[in-house]
């Protein structure tokens, strides 16, 4: 009680507090939806502009999104093989353009100037409920990509090369989802609490660089995100002889 | 659903776990599918297209590339013919014009021995008709100096 408090009261900072939405009988966290929407709206709006009118020589946006595109498929072809890559360069591509733009848009919308009856808006990446989601998406696209692919020969990765490797594959479907979301989850939570901390102590200039640290941290978060994302699926798909 | 209170609230908590995580998951899979048909795909068909543009132009420049290359080899033989056949031409044409001098020169030579042989021969016969002459000259001479001597007598 007493640390809860002190967390939730020191540098003025609402930690663990939540904008409840109740729908029937269940609740949600509102406020990760709302920026959610917000920002997936704004990168939707962002890629129609860009993809409104392709052409064959790409001007402006266009040459932005096609850059993108390609660090995806490379991202995902390198980790996941030549073979079934296609297949989950979309999933991959989503995963990463969600996390980065849940990260860079909770560092750089000063979203502590709408006030919430309860909580504050914040990247939705800092929820847990968002990380574990999107890491039990991965688990599950990690089995379904091995199953589909290999059939019932997918396990026998459990036990490749020897059988003794069983029980600590077994353990590693259950830590990979798991630091999957605490990793995400943790390092954007921290940021987030570093740079309020910070600007409640200091408000002036000191705050940047640890801002600065915070957009390339986020930055490197998403890409670790859909890294490991794909390395798990192509370590699924894998052929092993 | 889950409720972890980490930091002992009754409700809310950084690992406050409810109905927040699977409607995330399916606005995620919502997201995949919409930036599928958005993102992923158009811009996957105009890059394939224009990677596919650039392979196939670069091979058809390869390809006319070679044709270059074959085309030059085969005028640089066709060089090579033309200037060993123009070779044989030329000394073929010089042997012609050599034998055709030697010829000449020969017939030349053959001629001028002919009316040399012709003139010493004329001047042999000339020499032994004055050689004659100058003989019976002397021969008259003597026999009248012969005659003059026996009168005198």
């Amino acid at each position: 009680m007493f640390f809860n408090s002190l967390l939730t009261n020191f540098a003025a900072l609402e930690v663990g507090q939540h904008l409840y939405w109740q729908i029937g009988n269940i609740r949600l966290h509102g406020q990760v939806f709302l920026t959610s929407w917000i920002l997936l709206g704004a990168l939707l709006v962002f890629i129609s502009l860009g993809t409104k009118k392709m052409e064959n020589d790409p001007k402006g946006l266009q040459n932005l999104l096609e850059f993108l595109w390609d660090y995806i498929r490379d991202l995902a072809r390198t980790q996941i093989g030549e073979k079934v890559y296609r297949d989950w360069m979309p999933f991959i591509g989503t995963l990463f353009l969600f996390v980065f733009v849940s990260n860079w848009g909770g560092a750089l919308i000063p979203w502590r100037l709408i006030k919430l009856p309860s909580g504050e808006l914040g990247a939705p990446t800092a929820d847990i409920n968002t990380t574990i989601a999107l890491a039990l998406l991965v688990s599950l696209s990690y089995f379904y990509a091995g199953l589909s692919n290999k059939g019932w020969r997918y396990f026998e990765y459990y036990v490749h090369p020897t059988p003794i490797m069983l029980p600590f594959k077994i353990l590693e479907d259950f830590t990979k989802p798991l630091s999957l979301s605490f990793r995400l989850f943790g390092n954007i939570l921290a940021d987030e609490l570093v740079v309020g901390v910070l600007v409640f102590l200091v408000p002036l200039i000191l705050p940047i660089p640890v801002m600065f640290l915070g957009l390339f941290t986020s930055a490197i978060q998403a890409l670790i995100f859909a890294t490991l994302a794909a390395y798990y699926i192509g370590e699924a798909v894998e052929e092993h002889h | 659903m889950l409720a972890f209170n980490f930091f002992g609230a009754t409700e809310g908590g950084l690992f406050d776990i409810n109905a927040t995580l699977p409607l995330m998951a399916i606005q995620v899979v919502a997201l995949t599918y919409i930036l599928n048909s958005l993102f992923f795909k158009p811009v996957g068909n105009v890059v394939e297209k224009r990677e596919k543009f650039v392979s196939n132009n670069i091979i058809e420049a390869k390809n006319k590339l070679s044709e270059v290359k074959k085309l030059e080899a085969d005028l640089l033989t066709q060089l090579q013919s033309a200037r060993t056949e123009a070779q044989r031409i030329v000394s073929e044409a010089e042997d012609e014009s050599d034998k055709l001098y030697k010829e000449a020169l020969e017939l030349a030579n053959n001629e001028a021995n002919a009316s040399k042989e012709k003139a010493r021969l004329e001047i042999e016969s000339q020499t032994s008709v004055a050689r004659d002459q100058l003989s019976k000259q002397a021969d008259d001479l003597s026999e009248l100096i012969v005659n003059r001597l026996i009168l005198e007598k």
